[in-house]
């Protein structure tokens, strides 16, 4: 453990926490963490999944109480242990990832609900809760029609109405638990002015996030979490994505560019004109035997959607779909299936895995005629082609009918991959295979990824984090609005260029 | 050895605690309370009695497992049982032959898998949810019924098909080895074929089994119609026994299924249960109703008694999931 910067400029920390211990049934979830927020300061919190980031913040907003010994400074005053109410009413405030709003309230009862209730007279004052609403809107920078119910705005929307919220209580001390993870790049860019903008009125904001880069741009400082403890504080500046990667994970990946070129393979799939009015346009493509072809671009760019009609769940409007130079036309997935095309979806929680049941289950379902035996399936032939996947693709698993809720989000991806494996693809597309995966097991994925390529499966990698698809394709597609807009070689173009791309 | 522990206890599943402690406790308290309920009678009322709301409950089971319900099963069957009853009628009644009154059998397992077919489309391709879908069915069914008897009973048939229902072969009564069929035939679909696979995958994730590549639609519709078959065999096991038909009979029955596949650890939201443990839990409850019978308690009672079990069974199941999050908490 090493101290990147010394606490103390001059100023007084605004949170200061030291020897945090906390125990979960003999698993030590924190491990003697100090931490330390200056006021109007961006810091950011990072680590893994399961590093001890929640529970720490959970400490601080008084949801868990540390064990004994614990100091807690906050705002000139020390506390052993913090309360709900004592640190809502000492001005910190947490916006969780889920939001926990009111979807089918107004945008002002949203705001302004919790100022105007618990007051006597017990009358609901629809008037100040608007004027209280407008002016925290009007804090952040932004109009919105504070009478329309709350589904009406999208997600980034929504999220500003959880950030206005938090703020009308005087707040000091602002936690974000991964506020743009299901942002565009615009919508992005602005909560981070917003993000900027209160840190300049001096709200002292933590940042929890997975987008590095971002975490980079938006914090002065980073703390970064492992298996419970403190690995260390660190100024933003002069840090890069695959140094917080080290730090967070304490292992050291060299990303390299993994593309070779493959047109002398033949054709695995020939995709011609294909168009669905609305969510994509006149798309052409090919992947040869052994190719990683990469598509990137926002969400929303028509990539899942081009995926669906690919694997059957989606019916073109014209153009066509040929495999092997056969020219198809899938009635639904399973003539998709049979033709040798698999399709890993970027929902694994509620399309990809069957969530309750078991891990052997879920992966031999997409390939129940290989178990079968006489007409029936059977538990033997089952038990044979679940343990040699799990030995192929490297999954740790307790018992084989353990439900697939109990792995961690990369084993459970690798079993995803299996699934689909099993069933002999051609082709295999994977829609953002590390959506919820550990940083640290993004690797794995990739290198499954790449031995399967060189042992000449045809490849569709979709991916909204262009590095992603820089790395590990051997081509790499640009999708905006429904249309392919550009094909870039990544031993010939530079990252940033396809980057700047994407995201202008 | 363990081996084999391992694999019966697989075989049961984990489903098995609750009825198999429930069968235990009702053998002993009643074993206990009145010297004559571990006897060939308690057996033979027991037998006689568990193979209707046995094979409606095993109907009830499969659309359970798919996250769904079949109100229409006690109808079903009467419908069932009434094409019986037509044919018989229509071809010499008391005097019919075997002949007839086989075929009059599978007329009744066809008008049972419409039925099941019939609710398996509405609910597949329309999502409705499966209680509306088997309720508007229920209720059809039961203006049909009465509509077609005027309310009352269809009886007079030939002498034959009382030992359907009455009968024993080598000192087992008939209708209970109608029952044990159709319990092993359903352990094997449910454990050992692509549907049973299928009726548990959908259980769990409707979505995701279809982005699998499994057809849903079409082991929804499978679901509904064996359903129905099943219906139209306990028609037949009612048939004979009460030597009649009538649109309501078994009409208590309808939720007493439900509890029944509860009792037997099935997931009221489907995905989970199996067979064996199902079955355990029907012979408890009749169990209960005979040993309640010896000891001089009044027949209504015994209804009062299941709601109680039930309550009791799942309060337990509360307190022994408690339990053991604890022992892990503990032991890690």
């Amino acid at each position: 453990m090493h101290q990147a910067t010394s606490a103390t400029v001059g100023e007084k920390p605004l949170l200061s926490l030291r020897d945090i211990n906390m125990t979960f049934g003999g698993v030590k979830a924190l491990k003697n963490v100090s931490f330390e927020v200056r006021p109007g300061e961006v810091h950011c919190l990072a680590g893994e999944n399961g590093c001890g980031k929640s529970t720490l913040i959970k400490v601080i907003t008084g949801v868990y109480r540390p064990a004994d010994g614990a100091v807690i400074e906050y705002d000139g005053e020390t506390y052993s242990h913090m309360s709900p109410v004592t640190a809502q009413d000492r001005g910190i405030q947490v916006i969780w990832q889920d939001l926990a709003l009111f979807p089918e309230m107004s945008v002002a009862e949203n705001i302004a609900f919790h100022e105007v209730l618990g007051r006597r007279p017990r009358l609901v004052d629809y008037n100040r809760m608007r004027r209280i609403a407008i002016d925290a809107l009007a804090r952040l920078g932004v109009t919105l029609d504070v009478d329309l119910p709350l589904k009406e705005y999208a997600i980034a929307q929504r999220q500003i109405v959880a950030i206005a919220r938090a703020l009308i209580g005087e707040a000091k001390l602002v936690f974000m638990d991964e506020p743009t993870a299901s942002l565009t790049q615009s919508e992005t860019d602005h909560l981070l002015d917003i993000v900027r903008n209160l840190s300049d009125s001096g709200v002292a904001v933590v940042f929890v996030s997975h987008r590095l880069a971002e975490v980079l741009e938006i914090s002065s400082r980073i703390t970064v979490l492992r298996d419970g403890a403190l690995v260390g504080v660190y100024p933003a500046a002069g840090m890069t994505q695959s140094r917080i990667t080290e730090l967070m994970t304490g292992k050291t990946f060299d990303q390299h560019v993994r593309a070779r070129p493959k047109d002398d393979q033949p054709v695995v799939l020939e995709v011609r004109g294909l168009t669905r009015p609305g969510q994509f346009e006149d798309i052409s493509l090919t992947v040869h035997r052994g190719e990683t072809v990469g598509i990137t671009g926002l969400l929303g760019a028509g990539r899942t959607e081009l995926a669906l009609a690919l694997f059957g769940m989606l019916k073109p409007a014209s153009g066509s779909i040929s495999i092997e130079g056969k020219k198809v036309r899938f009635a639904s997935n399973r003539d998709a299936i049979k033709a040798g095309v698999a399709y890993l979806s970027e929902d694994r929680l509620s399309l990809g895995l069957i969530q309750p049941q078991t891990i052997a289950d879920n992966l031999v379902i997409a390939s129940l005629r290989k178990i079968l035996s006489g007409g029936l399936l059977s538990e033997d032939r089952k038990r044979s082609l679940v343990s040699r996947w799990i030995a192929d693709l490297g999954v740790r698993i307790g018992r084989q009918a353990d439900a697939i809720s109990t792995l961690s989000g990369g084993n459970q991806q690798r079993v995803a991959i299996a699934k689909w494996l099993a069933t002999d693809p051609k082709l295999l597309i994977l829609d953002c295979p590390t959506v919820g995966v550990d940083v640290g097991a993004r690797a794995g994925i990739f290198d499954i990824v790449a031995k399967l390529a060189e042992s000449g499966l045809a490849i569709i990698l979709i991916s909204d984090e262009v590095p992603e698809v820089y790395f590990n394709a051997d081509r790499v597609l640009h999708m905006t609005q429904g249309r392919i807009v550009g094909t870039y070689d990544p031993r010939l173009a530079r990252l940033e260029d396809i980057e700047a791309a994407v995201y202008a | 050895m363990t081996n084999i522990v391992e694999r019966i206890k697989t075989a049961l599943g984990p489903e098995m605690a609750g009825p198999g402690l429930a069968f235990v406790a009702v053998v002993l308290v009643f074993g206990i309370a009145s010297p004559q309920f571990l006897s060939a009678a308690t057996f033979g009322s027991v037998a006689f009695q568990l193979p209707e709301l046995g094979v409606l409950t095993l109907a009830m089971l499969l659309p359970i497992l798919t996250g769904g319900l079949n109100l229409a099963i006690t109808f079903t069957a009467n419908i069932a049982g009434l094409t019986v009853a037509w044919v018989l009628r229509e071809n010499g009644g008391v005097d019919a032959g075997i002949g007839i009154f086989i075929v009059g059998c599978l007329l009744a397992v066809l008008v049972g898998a419409a039925s099941g077919v019939v609710m398996g489309l509405v609910i597949a391709f329309t999502r409705a949810h499966p209680i509306l879908v088997s309720l508007s069915m229920m209720i059809f069914l039961r203006g049909l019924g009465e509509f077609l008897t005027r309310g009352g009973d269809i009886s007079g048939f030939p002498a034959f098909v009382g030992p359907i229902g009455h009968g024993s072969i080598a000192g087992i009564p008939v209708p209970l080895i109608v029952f044990i069929v159709c319990v092993l035939g359903w352990h094997v679909l449910l454990g050992r074929t692509k549907l049973g696979f299928n009726t548990y995958m959908i259980g769990s994730n409707l979505e995701a089994t279809r982005y699998s590549g499994i057809n849903t639609r079409k082991a929804i519709v499978l679901v509904y119609t064996l359903s129905g078959v099943m219906c139209a065999i306990a028609g037949i096991i009612m048939l004979a026994r009460f030597n009649s038909v009538r649109i309501g009979h078994g009409e208590s029955y309808l939720l007493i299924t439900v509890l029944a596949c509860f009792l037997g650890g099935v997931n009221p939201f489907g995905g989970f249960g199996r067979v064996i443990p199902v079955f355990v839990a029907l012979v408890v409850l009749q169990l209960l109703s005979s040993g309640l019978n010896l000891i001089g308690a009044n027949q209504h009672l015994a209804t009062a008694v299941w709601g109680i079990l039930l309550v009791g069974v799942m309060i337990l199941r509360w307190v022994a999931s408690k339990i053991r999050i604890s022992i892990i908490r503990r032991g890690s």
